[in-house]
């Protein structure tokens, strides 16, 4: 017998996209990621190369979230539910990067003050 | 209270089976995997941001990758079979069984080439002396930090794969519907996402001009 198509509670999401958006927001995706390849052909400094990839990555994951994923059509709580909850995980994750600057630069903790001395 | 949408006998649940409603009205396995693709998430920022940590701290990170045509192609392949997977879902929502296998096959052998181009692309590094604790390049973390990052990544698209060919199998006998169909492509999409993260920070930030 057939799997039902039907579940205990039908997803509150209707795909109803037709075809041609799916099409159109690949063709966006393949624009977005031929500037990746541009971005890092262009002569940029590499914070400058990093800041313009990361922001193609995040339109591009964007449009793959809310379209090929469809959040878009999921409700409105539980699309809010991914995106804070999600967000708020990676924004955490940021902490390192002042230690990673300090590795980098030896500065400012890495280097005594003037006039003191290391324990 | 009722007890609509509590008692769920008649869902095929045990006799005096008292379920409450899935969060948000999403259904159960729906919600499993997207707790799973937050989880997942979590995972590959984590690799990420290490990734970004060490190549920030160190001064002689090397850029080994000379041309992108590989990459590009890698690029190219998966996200059209993320575009193979959403007509592969929306021909089961629309009942065509026979389509909807067609296109899920599809979908796993734009998996199989992107994995294909994957490992050809790592023997190329490894034939030039690139190991998980050295290299000829520069700073020896170079080699542990890609492999584990794209490592990772291939794992997720082999586990896709495999996913893709018994779920489609298994949908075609019957014994799974257009729902888990979807669920599937939810995977696929996220190992897609994945990608255009890893794509700029771990190859086209190390092009070797």
């Amino acid at each position: 017998m057939d799997a039902p198509d039907v579940q205990p509670h039908e997803p509150a999401a209707r795909y109803t996209d037709s075809p041609v958006r799916y099409i159109v927001i690949y063709v966006c995706l393949l624009v977005l990621a031929a500037l990746q390849f541009v971005v890092a052909y262009a002569h940029l400094d590499t914070s400058a190369m990093f800041a313009r990839m990361l922001l193609i990555a995040i339109a591009e994951a964007g449009l793959a979230l809310m379209f090929f994923m469809h959040l878009w059509a999921e409700k409105r709580g539980f699309f809010l539910f991914v995106i804070v909850f999600t967000g708020f995980v990676l924004l955490a994750m940021q902490y390192g990067w002042t230690d990673s600057n300090r590795m980098e630069t030896g500065a400012p903790y890495a280097q005594p003050k003037p006039g003191v001395l290391p324990q | 209270m009722s007890d609509a949408g509590l008692t769920m006998e008649a869902h095929g649940h045990p006799p005096g089976m008292v379920v409450g409603l899935p969060p948000f009205t999403v259904p159960a396995k729906k919600m499993a995997m997207w707790l799973f693709i937050i989880a997942d998430a979590a995972t590959f920022a984590a690799c990420l941001v290490v990734y970004g940590f060490l190549r920030n701290g160190s001064a002689d990170w090397p850029r080994p990758f000379h041309s992108i045509t590989n990459v590009a192609l890698m690029t190219l392949i998966l996200l059209t079979s993320s575009l193979t997977m959403l007509f592969g879902v929306r021909a089961a929502k629309a009942g065509d069984k026979a389509l909807a296998f067609r296109w899920t096959m599809i979908t796993a052998l734009g998996g199989v080439l992107f994995a294909l181009l994957h490992i050809r692309e790592w023997l190329g590094l490894i034939g030039e002396g690139m190991t998980l604790f050295h290299n000829p390049w520069g700073n020896a973390l170079f080699g542990s930090s890609f492999f584990a990052i794209t490592g990772l990544h291939l794992t997720h698209v082999a586990g896709g794969v495999i996913a893709l060919v018994v779920v489609g199998l298994r949908y075609k006998g019957g014994r799974f519907n257009a729902s888990d169909l979807e669920i599937t492509g939810l995977y696929w999409h996220f190992v897609d996402l994945v990608w255009m993260f890893v794509v700029p920070f771990v190859y086209l930030l190390n092009l070797g001009h």
